[in-house]
C-alpha cells in the first residue's frame, strides 16, 4: 500500500448548541503533507478526531482512494491504515517501550515471548532514522523521545496516513527538524500522507505541502502553502488584517536593585526525583528575565516553588527578605502571577467572576469587616475591574467557568496586575490563548515591567521569549544551563542548549 | 524423640505453621484487588466479599457434601459482588471508594442473615497436604499440615505474574489501568476490562474467604475475619502492585498474625492482645515507612491517582 488519497466532504459537527464544525472540506493529496492551521477553538481537533473515528460527524463523508468510509471507531480507522500521534501522548507511562508497541498491535499475542518479540522489535525500528531505546519505561523518557516513540508506534503499525496534533510544542527546534524532516522525506518518498495541526506559520511553511485555514469550525482558505503568504493566513486565521504586532515599549536599561534572588535551589518533582537542581538566578528591577526551555525540564515545578506549592531546598529571597510563598509575604512583598491554563491554575471555576477578582484581597478592608465579608465593595471591586480590562462575561455573578479562555486571562491580568506588582511570575501565560488575548498579554507584561516590576516569564515559545524578554536563560535538565542578553541571542544555539547540548 | 528437646524450635514451628496458615486468605484477597487495581479501580469491598464467600463456601460444603464446590460457591459469590462493584462504579459520577465502603457493609449482612443457619452444622472442610511426614514430632507435622489452598495461592502469584507482563491481555489490562486515554486510543473498552477486572477479583477475594470458613477444622462464625478485605488493600500497596512481592507481603503479615497465638502456645500469655495487634502495627508501620513522598511508585497504576 502506498500513500493514500483522503478527502473529507461537508463534515459538520454538533455539541449541543454548539457548532464545531460548519460544512468542513479537506482533501489530502496522496503524499503531501497537509496543514490545518487555525487558533484554539478553531475546530482542527474536532476535524481531525472524525478522521480517526473518535467523534462522528453529523453530517459528511469520508473517502479514502476514492472509496467511501464509515468510521464508527479507532479500529476502523486503524484498518484504513490512519493513525494520530496526539498532543497528550497516549503511550503508556508504565509500561516500556516495547510493551506499547505490542499492545497497540491489531491482534493482542496470547503468550508473549518476549526474547523474540524484543529481536522482530528491533529489527522493525533499526530502519528508523532515530533511536528509541526498547527496554525503557515510557515515564523515564524525555518528552522528545516519547514523541519519536509515537511516531514510531505509528510507522510500526504500518500506518499510511499520520496526523500529528501541534508535535513542536513540546520538542526543541533541532528535535523538530528531525521528526517532521523525516515525515516530510516519507511523503515525498510516497509511503505516507500527513496531516500537520500548526498555529505556526514557520512551521507550515517549511513541512507542509498544502494549507487549509480552519476559523470557528468553517474551512476560509485552503491551497498550496506557496501561493499563501504569511499575512493572507493571518489574516484568514483571525478573520481580519492583522496589525503589525505591538511595538513593546523600548527595553529601559534595568535598574541595580535585586527583586528575586533564588540561590542553589532543589526540587523534587511528583515522583521523587530531583526536578529543579541547584539553581540560582536574580531578577532586577524592571526587568523581563525568559526562561527557555522544552517542557518538562523543571520549569512547571520551579514556578510551583516560587508560588510556595513545593518543597525545596535552598534560599528564595524577594527585595532581600526570605520567601515562602506565604499569604502574607506574597501581599507584603508584591508577588504575582500568571499561571498557564488560568482557569485551573488561578481561578477557582465554580465561584463567580467577582468573587474570583478578589481573590487577592478578599480578606482586608475594605472586602470585609472583621469576619464579614462586604459583599457590595466586592462588587464594586469587580465592576471597576471588568471595565478597566474589558472582560467579556455574562455577568459579575456568572461563574468563572462560563468565560472563554480569553476572558478568563484578562480578569486574571486584572486581578493580578492591579496589586503592587513587585515581581510578576508568568507561566506560559498565552498558551491556548487567541491571538487578541496574547498581545494583550504581552503589553500588560510589558507594562508592568516598565511600572518598575521584576518579572520572571516561563515560556516553552522560543519566539514569545525572544520578542519580549530582556536576559534569557535557558532550562535544561532542572538546571540553568545558558544566559544570553536577548539582543544577543541565537534561536539555533538557544535551541542546542534546550537540547541538552553544549553549542558548537 | 523426647517432646521437649524440641523447645527451642517451638516458637518458630508454630510461627512457621500459623504464617502458612493466616497467609492464606491474604495471599488470595491481596492478588484479587492487585488485579483490580492495575484496572484503574480500587475496591475496597472486598472485606464484605470476604465474609459472602466464607459463608457461601461452608454453606455449599454443608449442602453437597463436596468442600472443593463450596470453594467454587464462593467465589462465584465473590464474582457477583465484584460486578455489582463494577457496574455501579460505571455509572457516571460514582465514587469507587464509597461504593467499596457500602458492598463491605452489605456483604458482611447478607453473610450474617445467610449465615444464621450455619452457626451449628458441620461440614467437610478442606484436604490438606501433610508435609511434615518425614517427622515423628507432633508439633512438626501439625506446623507443616498445609492447606491445599495454600499451593493453589502461590501457583496464582505466579500465573498472574505471567499474565501481567507475558500476555496480551495483561498488557491491556496494565494499559487501561495506567492511562484511559491510551486505551481508548487503542480501542480498548475501558468499563468492560475495569468489570472484569474487579470480577476477577471478586472472585479470588471470595476463594479467601472460603479459606476461613472450610480450613481445617472448619467453622462459620460471624467473627471469622479480623480485617483480612481492608489490609489486602494496604498489602498491595506495599507490594508495590507486584503479584510475586504480594505473595511475600502475605506471608509476613502470616507470620506477624501469627505471633500471638505461638507465644501463647510457648506459655507466653503475657501481653497476648498486644502481639495479636502485631499485624495492624506491621501495617501502619509499612504503609508510613513504604508512601514517602521522596519514593517513585513505577508500578502504580496511573489511573489510580495516587500521586495528588
Amino acid at each position: 500500500m502506498t500513500a493514500p488519497q483522503v478527502e473529507l466532504k461537508n463534515m459538520t459537527k454538533r455539541f449541543g448548541a454548539n457548532l464545531a464544525l460548519n460544512n468542513v472540506s479537506l482533501l489530502i493529496r496522496s503524499g503531501t503533507v497537509h496543514a490545518l492551521l487555525g487558533e484554539n477553538g478553531a475546530g482542527k481537533s474536532t476535524l481531525v478526531k472524525c478522521l480517526v473515528g473518535f467523534y462522528h460527524p453529523d453530517d459528511g463523508h469520508i473517502q479514502v482512494d476514492g472509496r467511501e468510509h464509515r468510521l464508527n471507531s479507532p479500529k476502523d480507522a486503524d484498518a484504513l491504515g490512519i493513525g494520530m500521534v496526539y498532543q497528550h501522548f497516549t503511550l503508556v507511562p508504565s509500561m516500556t517501550v516495547a510493551q506499547n508497541l505490542v499492545v497497540s498491535g491489531a491482534r493482542l499475542p496470547a503468550y508473549i515471548n518476549w526474547q523474540s518479540e524484543l529481536k522482530r522489535l528491533a529489527e522493525v525500528t533499526k530502519k528508523l532514522p532515530f533511536h528509541v531505546p526498547l527496554d525503557v519505561r515510557v515515564s523515564q523518557l524525555s518528552a522528545g523521545e516519547k514523541q519519536k516513540a509515537e511516531i514510531v508506534k505509528q510507522l510500526y503499525l504500518g500506518r499510511k496516513l499520520l496526523i500529528l496534533d501541534e508535535p513542536t510544542s513540546v520538542l526543541t527546534p533541532a528535535e523538530a527538524d528531525e521528526v517532521l524532516g523525516y515525515v516530510r522525506s516519507l511523503t515525498r518518498a510516497g509511503e505516507l500522507s500527513a496531516v500537520l495541526i500548526s498555529h505556526k506559520f514557520h512551521e507550515v511553511r517549511r513541512y507542509a505541502d498544502d494549507v487549509t485555514v480552519l476559523r470557528r469550525g468553517a474551512s476560509v482558505r485552503t491551497g498550496a502553502v506557496a501561493n499563501l503568504s504569511d499575512d493572507a493566513l493571518a489574516e484568514a486565521m483571525i478573520g481580519e488584517p492583522v496589525s503589525k504586532a505591538v511595538q513593546h515599549a523600548p527595553k529601559l536599561p534595568p535598574k541595580s536593585n535585586i527583586v528575586l534572588s533564588m540561590k542553589q535551589v532543589s526540587v523534587n518533582g511528583d515522583n521523587g526525583l530531583p526536578a529543579v537542581k541547584d539553581l540560582s538566578l536574580e531578577v532586577r528591577e524592571g526587568e523581563i528575565v525568559g526562561i527557555a526551555g522544552v517542557s518538562g525540564n523543571g520549569q512547571l515545578e520551579l514556578v510551583e516553588t516560587l508560588m510556595g506549592q513545593r518543597d525545596r531546598s535552598g534560599a528564595i529571597a524577594v527585595s532581600g527578605v526570605a520567601f515562602n510563598g506565604t499569604r502574607r509575604e506574597i501581599a507584603r512583598l508584591g508577588v504575582y502571577g500568571l499561571p498557564q491554563e488560568p482557569l485551573k491554575n488561578a481561578c477557582i471555576d465554580r465561584m463567580s467572576l467577582a468573587e474570583n477578582l478578589a481573590l487577592r484581597n478578599f480578606d482586608r478592608a475594605p472586602l470585609c469587616r472583621g469576619i464579614a465579608m462586604n459583599y457590595g465593595a466586592l462588587t464594586e471591586q469587580a465592576a471597576k475591574l471588568v471595565k478597566q480590562f474589558r472582560v467579556k462575561a455574562p455577568g459579575l455573578t456568572a461563574s468563572m467557568s462560563a468565560l472563554s479562555g480569553g476572558n478568563v486571562q484578562r480578569a486574571v491580568l486584572a486581578r493580578e496586575l492591579t496589586q503592587n506588582v513587585r515581581l510578576l511570575i508568568a507561566s506560559n501565560p498565552t498558551f491556548g490563548l487567541d491571538f487578541v488575548a496574547c498581545e494583550e498579554t504581552y503589553r500588560r507584561i510589558v507594562e508592568a515591567r516598565n511600572g518598575g516590576a521584576a518579572v520572571l516569564l516561563i515560556s516553552e515559545d522560543l519566539d514569545e521569549l525572544l520578542g519580549l524578554v530582556d536576559r534569557i536563560l535557558v532550562m535544561s535538565a532542572g538546571r540553568i544551563v545558558h544566559e544570553v542578553s536577548a539582543d544577543g541571542a541565537d534561536k539555533r544555539v538557544i535551541g542546542k542548549y534546550m537540547a541538552g547540548m553544549k553549542a558548537a | 524423640m523426647d517432646v521437649t528437646s524440641i523447645g527451642w524450635l517451638t516458637l518458630p514451628l508454630a510461627i512457621l505453621g500459623g504464617a502458612i496458615r493466616v497467609s492464606t486468605p491474604f495471599i488470595f484477597v491481596s492478588i484479587g484487588e492487585l488485579i483490580t487495581e492495575k484496572s484503574g479501580r480500587i475496591n475496597l469491598g472486598l472485606e464484605g466479599t470476604l465474609m459472602l464467600g466464607a459463608m457461601a463456601g461452608y454453606g455449599v460444603s454443608y449442602l453437597s457434601g463436596s468442600p472443593w464446590l463450596g470453594v467454587l460457591a464462593a467465589g462465584l459469590a465473590g464474582t457477583t459482588f465484584g460486578l455489582l462493584h463494577g457496574l455501579l462504579c460505571s455509572v457516571k459520577r460514582v465514587n469507587d471508594t464509597a461504593i467499596g465502603i457500602s458492598l463491605i457493609v452489605l456483604g458482611t449482612g447478607l453473610a450474617f442473615f445467610f449465615g444464621k443457619p450455619l452457626i451449628e452444622p458441620k461440614a467437610p472442610a478442606l484436604p490438606s497436604i501433610s508435609l511434615g511426614f518425614w517427622s515423628s514430632m507432633p508439633q512438626v507435622r501439625a506446623a507443616l499440615d498445609v492447606n491445599a489452598l495454600f499451593f493453589v495461592g502461590i501457583l496464582l502469584a505466579f500465573a498472574v505474574y505471567v499474565f501481567l507482563n507475558r500476555t496480551g491481555w495483561g498488557l491491556m489490562l496494565r494499559t487501561v489501568g495506567d492511562s484511559e486515554d491510551a486505551a481508548r486510543a487503542l480501542g480498548f473498552s475501558v468499563l468492560r476490562v475495569r468489570i472484569l477486572a474487579t470480577m476477577a477479583g471478586g472472585f479470588l477475594a471470595g476463594i479467601g474467604g472460603s479459606f476461613l470458613s472450610l480450613s481445617y477444622p472448619g467453622s462459620w462464625s460471624e467473627g471469622l475475619s479480623s480485617g483480612q478485605g481492608i489490609m489486602a488493600v494496604a498489602l498491595v500497596i506495599f507490594a508495590r502492585w507486584r503479584s510475586i512481592n504480594a505473595l511475600g507481603a502475605s506471608l509476613l503479615f502470616g507470620g506477624a498474625g501469627a505471633l500471638g497465638p505461638a507465644l501463647q502456645g510457648v506459655g507466653v500469655t503475657g501481653y497476648y492482645y498486644l502481639f495479636n495487634a502485631a499485624p495492624y502495627i506491621l501495617t501502619l508501620a509499612i504503609m508510613v515507612a513504604s508512601t514517602s513522598r521522596a519514593a517513585p511508585f513505577a508500578d502504580a497504576p496511573g489511573e489510580l491517582k495516587l500521586h495528588r
